[in-house]
């Protein structure tokens, strides 16, 4: 009798297939983040520098609403630390997202001066090496700010906590983060096909944690209707913030969608994964 | 002078290239348009005449925003990055031998830029802003015009600290820092945030007296008639003091630095 040698290839392999790619990309992008974090930390002086610009950077954006504040007592009939909590789920969220996605919005560069190509010819994911591509840790200047108002608003805020309320909290940053990903990787699957239009993918993104981080009565009703049902940026903060907060949801919504952030979040990427192999099967090289 | 209108008309161009990218920020800019004005009008809700304003002037404040931002280049994006990067890489030496003044250069290169961004990524934000929402436009034509001398003299003041900034390579070799710090002030100052108006006390009345403010507020402020006869002059002497103060200091910190130009070899 022969002994195998090596695994056969065979069904269950095939099966397989789809899983050990993904452990292949994560791997890969772990090299690569590795990569770029030795070199960050080469320029320590320029690193802080950068982090702290960062930092500064996103937090005028609540500068910006205290400066409101100061002139008033409620926006939207929503108190500041009910803002801040707003602001603090959709910016971490955001943040996180930002720092280990963030690159993917180079996209369109890279298909414009053709180093693209390069990473298609190497053995590991496309999405791997364009997610890792020139990881910045400077953003997280961005994720500070955001948990810091995060922070100040728990702990000016009067809830009747349960443990529901509490076991949100890390489920919205974390599923609010995976759906803004999916947004990233959609706007930079579009970059394969409109090459320099990298803006319009800011306006989802930058434009839609923006949005968030004010309340939805602020906004008209087509405007949230067309982040919930659309583009489904409301599932980020508003519905499961509103529920910690003890608010009405816009639109009359049921009181369970506060749950459904990990199930949108799920589906939003199984429709970016979608667009991005759509993408990258058209892309044609500029031959340059 | 010839020389210098071929260098704007190549400005123009060349961001005039972009067709794909400038109607990506026009729509970029038209989102952020009306994300801030959803947030302006529960403002004014709450605080109808706040820092002067009535609703309707709030909200062209708000458009006229979008519509600066790349024009007066609130946030950067123009030359700045370009000469920092010859400067760190010496090519800076090529372009001091040039039969040209290196500062009226890159202003005539601004200069188009800003005209292909007025037209390319201000107009169209500005219609569908008054598409959506009750704006307040001039009655009188002789604003557009009044409007518009008072911009150009923002885009010259916005080269001025850009060309400051970029020079402090020489010092710095890398700029990036500087240019985020002046991108940080562009943004704060400027009154892109919200109407320098409404920046209380103290820092209000710095945040007005800054270079900055002639980026957004006043530009904004003839647009929306604020100011008239001896008040328009004045409005105007402000931008024009800053733009002169702020190109002689350019031009000394130029002779400073092109004495400190060292070419290797060759």
């Amino acid at each position: 009798m022969e002994a195998a040698a090596g695994p056969r290839p065979g069904t269950a392999e095939v099966a397989f297939a789809d899983r050990s790619r993904l452990v292949e990309g994560v791997r890969a992008y772990g090299l690569i983040v590795a990569m770029w974090l030795r070199s960050t930390l080469a320029y320590r002086a320029s690193f802080v520098m950068t982090t702290v610009g960062n930092f500064l950077m996103t937090g005028f954006d609540f500068v910006t609403i205290m400066l409101m504040f100061s002139h008033v007592d409620a926006l939207g009939g929503y108190t500041l630390p009910e803002i801040a909590l707003l602001y603090g789920v959709s910016a971490s969220a955001f943040g996180l997202c930002d720092l280990l996605l963030g690159s993917v919005g180079r996209l369109g560069q890279r298909v414009r001066d053709g180093t693209l190509d390069t990473l298609l010819v190497r053995p590991v994911p496309v999405l791997a090496q364009v997610a890792a591509d020139q990881f910045a840790l400077r953003r997280l200047g961005r994720i500070s700010q955001a948990l810091l108002v995060l922070g100040y608003a728990l702990v000016t805020l009067d809830i009747a906590w349960t443990p529901l309320k509490v076991a949100l909290l890390p489920v919205m940053v974390l599923s609010g983060a995976a759906i803004f990903g999916a947004v990233f990787v959609a706007g930079a699957a579009f970059q394969f096909y409109a090459q320099d239009a990298s803006e319009v993918q800011n306006a989802f993104t930058y434009g839609g944690t923006t949005l968030l981080q004010y309340p939805p009565s602020v906004f008209a009703r087509d405007l949230v209707r067309g982040v919930t049902f659309i583009v489904p940026l409301a599932f980020v903060s508003w519905l499961p913030a509103l529920y910690v907060l003890g608010r009405d949801y816009p639109l009359d919504l049921p009181r369970w969608v506060a749950f459904l952030p990990p199930l949108v979040a799920g589906g939003c990427w199984v429709l970016a994964g979608l667009v991005w192999r759509v993408g990258l099967r058209s892309y044609r090289s500029t031959g340059s | 002078m010839r020389l210098y209108a071929v260098v704007a008309a190549g400005g123009f161009r060349r961001y005039a290239t972009y067709r794909t990218a400038t109607l990506a920020g026009v729509f970029t800019n038209t989102v952020f348009g009306f994300i801030v004005a959803y947030t302006y009008l529960a403002l004014w809700d709450e605080r109808p005449r706040l820092g002067g304003y009535d609703q309707s002037e709030a909200l062209t404040y708000v458009w006229l925003g979008q519509a600066l931002l790349m024009t007066c280049a609130m946030m950067g994006a123009g030359f700045e990055s370009e000469l920092t990067e010859r400067i760190r890489t010496g090519d800076i030496a090529v372009d001091l031998y040039r039969p040209a003044d290196l500062q009226l250069w890159w202003l005539a290169g601004d200069l188009g830029r800003a005209a292909f961004h007025l037209l390319g990524r201000g107009v169209a934000p500005m219609v569908l802003g008054a598409l959506a929402f009750d704006l307040a436009l001039p009655d009188s034509p002789w604003m557009w015009p009044a409007f518009l001398v008072s911009v150009l003299l923002g885009v010259v003041v916005s080269f001025a600290l850009r060309f400051l900034v970029a020079l402090s390579a020489f010092w710095l070799m890398d700029g990036a820092g500087a240019l985020q710090m002046a991108m940080l002030a562009g943004l704060f100052f400027s009154g892109m945030l919200l109407p320098l108006t409404l920046f209380p006390g103290v820092l209000g009345e710095v945040a007005r007296a800054l270079p900055w403010s002639s980026l957004l507020q006043v530009p904004a402020d003839v647009f929306l008639g604020r100011y008239t006869g001896w008040g328009l002059l004045r409005a105007y002497a402000f931008q024009a003091g800053w733009a002169v103060a702020l190109l002689l200091a350019g031009r000394l910190l130029q002779t400073v630095a092109t004495r400190r130009v060292v070419v290797q070899g060759g």
